[in-house]
């Protein structure tokens, strides 16, 4: 899960980092009086969870607090990277002397949580990465001490050289990490960390994405949770327990296990299909799961064939079977199903798909040619 | 041979008396998997099925069994925890089932077993089966064919689909392992290619990858550089967009790393024979052997 910038930069506030102040706000007018209490230049920024703001256009200096009021009216509902716009930030706009980058991400490689810093801030971290790799200083956190002082001020001479200045950033960095860990986080960013002519260390942006594993146990963290800024569709199938994905195509799909349905939407593709989705109904076989699955398949219009590849393991193949048969008798569905089902308990699911006058195939290329013959044949 | 399990293998099972613990338990003891003890906090002196003595803790069950690997089956909250406590009474081998457990939790545990020199496979896997010999996780047994192709990945149902493929086929497994879809994870492709290597009753391998990370390819430079048994692969998500997190919390694409391109092509570069659809893993290792 992502949080937007204004609640990243409220846990790094809580945390005793520098940030400017500023609130948030979702109409013209109330940004206005937001900025009529800063005073002074201010700089309005869409909260969507996207990159590219300011190239898309959601970012705006105003020099008052009119100007702040009239790029608010442009930026609220307009559309970045497919997102709608319903909040922005309002912020006092910094002098700025110098911008870096600080960082803390759970590393696959070295199986550690890696603090980075460069001074390279405000660009595309990656693109520094990819172009100049020996402008990122890394540490590894062993967790069982943490970060440890002298490695965020080391991480922090690698930004400034004026020891008031290197202070400031190894205090932010060090209250970083404990933020990453408290908050649960799989990646926390601060691009850019900036220092002002007068010599102070804040923080301007903050890019917070929280590890899904960690909710059950973080409630405070969950309930940020924005769910306007989702796909409702993807909100619907987290809620019952499925991991769904919208796609473009139009062969709908319906798998077990998230190896077997990502291989499901290749071979859709390979037959010279189009998958709808990426869909795993996960491994507990509650047939209500199939029913929901299928309601939120069926919502998109685009599907004209609706493929199940069970392959029961933990999942039992008559469970399944069970709540297709009760999708259908709860709501009528006009495109054709295909369903492929082997495993644990396939003689009792293709049992009672036959009672209802459904057919099962067993092998999954015949299942997913079929299905994307059908899909052809229906568009 | 076969690798990591075999007839030696004496288990406990963690959380066996639990919905997925107790079910899988009868499973791997009807399949002949020596099952010694089990653990459930408060369920110490019970017995499960009549026969496998439950106790509190994995220090009890191992002193008293001679157990050498655990298995388990505890909610995610309380995994790490239980892996951290098999870890501290001394198993050789740890298989993780649970899904869904903190990232930032398995930093904590993977220092910890690396000082005791533990193998742990997983979190988020299906655990591993010899056919005829031992079966540790929840792969259906009645898939499996007792032969000597080794196979290892990163996912649950697509490997019950390649084993299923392969067996219907007359090709029986030596080993399969799952070893999970995390982003950090215990064992890796590595270290079961390098056991399958040193294997004397596997010919061939399988290897099942996914998008996300460099697993994948770092393994395919191993291949090149150390093993010389033929060695098939696939990769899943070669559809996939980027940025969106496929399911299992180690499958995304992140900028323009970790895709289903960049890894077939690492593995043609290591002489790995790619497979473009589940189905060419038969024709591909019968061309092989």
């Amino acid at each position: 899960m992502n949080l937007h910038e204004y609640q990243a930069r409220e846990l790094l506030k809580e945390a005793g980092i520098a940030v400017p102040d500023g609130d948030v706000a979702d109409t013209p007018e109330a940004v206005e009086k937001i900025a009529e209490r800063l005073g002074g230049k201010v700089v309005v920024k869409a909260q969507v969870h996207a990159g590219g703001r300011g190239k898309a256009g959601g970012v705006k200096l105003a020099d008052t607090a009119a100007e702040a009021k009239e790029h608010a009216r442009a930026i609220l509902g307009m559309e970045i990277k497919g997102l709608t716009v319903e909040k922005v930030l309002v912020a006092p706009a910094e002098d700025i002397a110098t911008e870096s980058y600080v960082g803390v991400i759970v590393d696959r490689e070295s199986q550690r949580a890696v603090v980075m810093v460069s001074p390279e801030g405000g660009v595309d971290i990656e693109e520094v990465a990819a172009k100049t790799p020996e402008k990122i200083f890394k540490v590894a956190v062993d967790p069982r001490y943490g970060l440890l002082a002298h490695e965020a001020m080391g991480l922090a001479f690698e930004l400034f050289d004026d020891i008031k200045l290197v202070r400031q950033a190894a205090g932010i960095i060090s209250k970083l990490y404990q933020v990453f860990v408290s908050s649960g986080a799989s990646l926390i960013e601060i691009n850019p960390l900036v220092s002002t002519p007068e010599g102070t260390v804040k923080a301007l942006d903050a890019k917070l994405g929280v590890d899904d594993n960690e909710l059950g146990r973080k409630p405070k963290i969950e309930a940020l949770r924005d769910l306007s800024s989702e796909d409702p569709s993807e909100v619907d199938a987290r809620e019952a327990g499925l991991s769904f994905i919208k796609l473009d195509g139009n062969v709908g799909c319906c798998v077990n296990g998230a190896g077997l349905a990502m291989a499901t939407m290749d071979l859709v593709k390979y037959y010279g299909g189009d998958p709808a989705n990426f869909l795993d109904i996960g491994g507990s076989s509650n047939p209500q799961k199939v029913v929901t699955a299928l309601e939120i398949i069926t919502r998109d219009k685009n599907v004209k064939a609706i493929l199940f590849n069970i392959f029961g393991g933990i999942t039992r193949c008559d469970d399944v079977a069970n709540g297709i048969v009760t999708a259908l008798d709860q709501t009528e569905i006009k495109v054709p199903l295909v369903i492929r089902l082997t495993g644990t308990n396939e003689a009792e699911g293709i049992k009672i798909l036959e009672d209802r006058g459904l057919s099962a195939l067993t092998d999954m290329d015949d299942a997913v040619e079929k299905a994307v013959a059908m899909a052809k044949e229906a568009a | 041979m076969s690798i990591f399990i075999d007839e030696k293998t004496k288990l406990v099972v963690q959380g066996i008396t639990g919905r997925d613990g107790s079910f899988h338990s009868s499973q791997m003891i009807e399949y002949g998997t020596q099952v010694v003890a089990g653990v459930t906090p408060g369920k110490g002196g019970q017995k499960f099925e009549d026969k496998v003595p439950v106790f509190n803790t994995m220090a009890e069950a191992v002193e008293a069994t001679g157990a050498n690997a655990s298995v388990i089956y505890v909610p995610a909250t309380f995994a790490a925890d239980a892996i951290i406590e098999a870890g501290d009474a001394d198993v050789a081998l740890i298989v993780c089932i649970t899904e869904g457990l903190p990232v930032q939790d398995m930093t904590r545990v993977i220092p910890f077993l690396a000082e005791r020199n533990i193998r742990l496979i997983g979190p988020n896997c299906p655990g591993l089966i010899s056919p005829g010999k031992s079966k540790v996780g929840i792969i259906p047994a009645t898939i499996c064919a007792e032969g000597r192709v080794g196979l290892v990945s990163r996912s649950g149902t697509l490997t019950y689909e390649i084993v299923h493929q392969l067996t219907t086929s007359g090709i029986g497994q030596s080993t399969c392992i799952g070893i999970g879809g995390d982003p950090i994870i215990g064992t890796n492709f590595i270290d079961c290619l390098e056991a399958f290597q040193a294997d004397d009753e596997t010919d061939a391998i399988v290897m099942m990858g996914e998008i996300g990370g460099t697993d994948e390819q770092k393994a395919a430079e191993y291949v090149a550089a150390n093993v010389t048994k033929p060695v098939v692969g696939f990769i899943a998500g070669q559809t996939a967009p980027p940025g969106r997190r496929m399911g299992h919390a180690g499958a995304i694409i992140s900028g323009s790393a970790g895709t289903a391109a960049e890894k077939m092509e690492a593995f043609r570069k290591a002489g790995i024979g790619v497979m473009e659809r589940p189905a060419d893993v038969v024709k591909l290792i019968k061309e092989r052997l």
